[in-house]
């Protein structure tokens, strides 16, 4: 099944044309700078914006021609917009009372983003982070089929950022309503999407399953001094005498801090481009614990940077290494060669 | 204080033309405000100053044209008279119509503005939530506004009291008909010996509009959200 978007619409000064796939469910990140367009395409989703041009079909259903009202489309709005005449409950309630029954429960909404305490406040006694999960309680219980997300944590400080991530995770592993997440944080994207699809000036550069997309080279992605590969990965065990935790990626085993989470459960590893070391040997006498065997599929110039990206295919996906142009000079990278990725196990982010 | 049944009558009927001003004119002046405030039609600049007239004429020029309009002989006046058996020149009803035409500019300009400060972002919200155009009004844009609608309603009425010029030239001076307070006092004042009347009605007067004012901006202050 999938969510099929076109859209074509011309402001004085912006065009946007873009187009995209996405399976369902899941979750698209629309992803890339300000002035993108990532917001027109949400707001001409949800039926908000009358695009000049516009289709939007989900699982084989045209929501294009409905108005607003009809389309049931959840939308999470950057700022909340939560009523401010009504208490939580009643803000809660909203949607669900004008949606046909669907399977979201108010009980069980309430208790995943762990808002039962507020039930009676008003939004002006809530906090930033509150406010946003009250918000996506709301989109959640007006039973959607399909939940946009418009930079829910972009108007939130660092410590409010990290207290809604989580309860993102869950929202992603337990609702099984697809999700389109607007975002220009990429640690968001990289812990949330399942897709990723790169706007650049009102148009797609690049749409994909998001670990092919983050270890491409060539993407803007990659032209950010906070680039970094995602690789899938899987629990394998955990080793409380040396404190660390035993990963699978595609056959190449990462060694990481312990996790706190069963053997077993699915993560996201996050190699950030500039912590990747490149060998053409297996060296000896280092204190890291992960060297991955690989193949360079390319190499990007970044001389804004004086650097090189080199794309590495291993741990079933791909690793980027920032090195200098020197260092590709001296070890002979070329595409086709097999090479070593070494970084260390703090260096890791798990997502 | 001692009123005399006269002018125990005066305030009863000043109080019950008010209600009725305000009660007839709030729908049309939250229509006017919603179609000034939220609409784009060609005769939009021509219907902002026909609401705003009232606030520059002399009143007795209003109430003139009323008489024009809503007289016995009048186009509007006739229909009303012939279909309805209803006759506003010399009445109460008629004394609330003047107010309430009066005051209309005063209850149009409050609630407009509340209309404008309502954040139309919720409107949308509500929207993606499944809520159609009235439901939308009806359960966010109306709440929202209630200060305004009522700020604008307690001004209308206090107004409303202390019209003059627009009610004597349409309704008349008629004891117990159409002379509310500020005709009681002029009426007083005309009178040899009348001062003591005029006094005691005007700080009637005073009483009702500090009253007025006082349980506007607390009902004001309960409804902000």
């Amino acid at each position: 099944m999938t969510l099929d978007v076109a859209i074509r619409h011309e402001h004085p000064g912006f065009s946007l044309d873009a187009a995209f796939t996405a399976p369902t469910p899941g979750v698209t990140a629309l992803f890339g700078p300000s002035g993108a367009g990532k917001s027109t395409i949400i707001a001409a989703i949800a039926g908000l914006l009358r695009a000049d041009r516009a289709r939007i079909v989900l699982d084989g259903a045209d929501l294009s021609g409905l108005p607003p009202e009809k389309r049931r489309i959840g939308l999470v709005f950057q700022d909340g917009r939560l009523f401010p005449h009504m208490t939580v409950a009643a803000n809660l309630r909203y949607g669900q009372r004008r949606a046909p029954p669907g399977p979201t429960r108010f009980e069980d909404v309430v208790e995943m983003l762990g808002i039962g305490a507020l039930l009676a406040r008003k939004p002006r006694n809530l906090s930033g982070g509150e406010r946003q999960r009250v918000a996506i309680g709301r989109a959640l219980l007006a039973q959607p089929r399909l939940l946009l997300m418009d930079e829910p944590l972009a108007a939130l400080d660092a410590p409010r950022k990290a207290e809604i991530l989580p309860f993102l995770a869950r929202l992603r592993s337990e609702v099984r309503i697809p999700i389109v997440y607007v975002s220009h944080a990429m640690e968001e994207v990289a812990a949330l999407a399942d897709t990723l699809v790169l706007l650049e000036a009102g148009r797609v550069a690049a749409a994909g399953a998001l670990v092919e997309i983050a270890a491409r080279a060539d993407l803007p992605l990659a032209a950010r001094d906070d680039a970094a590969a995602v690789l899938a990965a899987r629990i394998v065990a955990h080793e409380p005498a040396r404190d660390l935790t035993r990963l699978d990626a595609g056959g190449a085993e990462i060694l990481v801090r312990t996790v706190d989470r069963p053997v077993g459960s699915e993560v996201r590893v996050r190699v950030p481009a500039r912590e990747v070391i490149v060998a053409t040997e297996r060296p000896n006498g280092l204190s890291l614990h992960n060297i991955l065997a690989g193949t360079v599929r390319g190499l990007v110039p970044d001389p804004a940077r004086r650097s090189v990206l080199v794309e590495i295919a291993a741990g079933g996906g791909a690793l980027l290494a920032q090195i200098t142009p020197d260092a590709v000079a001296r070890l002979g990278l070329a595409p086709g060669r097999p090479a070593l990725a070494l970084f260390k196990s703090v260096a890791v982010q798990i997502l | 204080m001692d009123l005399t049944p006269e002018e125990w009558e005066a305030v009863r009927l000043s109080l019950a033309v008010a209600t009725r001003a305000v009660t007839f004119g709030l729908p049309f002046a939250v229509l006017a405000a919603w179609l000034l405030a939220r609409c784009r039609f060609p005769g939009r600049p021509l219907l902002d100053a026909l609401v705003h007239l009232p606030l520059v004429l002399p009143p007795v020029v209003v109430g003139w044209l009323l008489l024009l309009t809503f007289g016995v002989r009048g186009p509007a006046g006739r229909v009303l008279h012939d279909w309805f058996g209803l006759r506003l020149v010399f009445t109460a009803e008629g004394a609330a119509l003047a107010c309430a035409v009066m005051s209309f500019p005063l209850m149009v300009r409050a609630i407009r503005l509340s209309l404008e400060g309502v954040d139309r972002g919720l409107e949308e919200a509500a929207r993606t939530l499944g809520a159609g155009a009235f439901d939308r009004f009806a359960t966010v844009t109306l709440p929202l506004m209630a200060p305004g609608i009522l700020a604008g309603a307690v001004t209308a009425f206090a107004a409303s009291l202390g019209e003059f010029g627009a009610v004597i030239t349409f309704a008349a001076n008629v004891p117990g008909e159409t002379q509310t307070l500020p005709l009681a006092i002029y009426s007083a004042l005309q009178t040899a010996g009348g001062e003591d009347v005029a006094a005691r009605l005007s700080l009637v007067a005073i009483m009702l509009a500090l009253a007025g004012l006082v349980l506007g901006d607390w009902i004001g202050r309960r409804l902000r959200p």
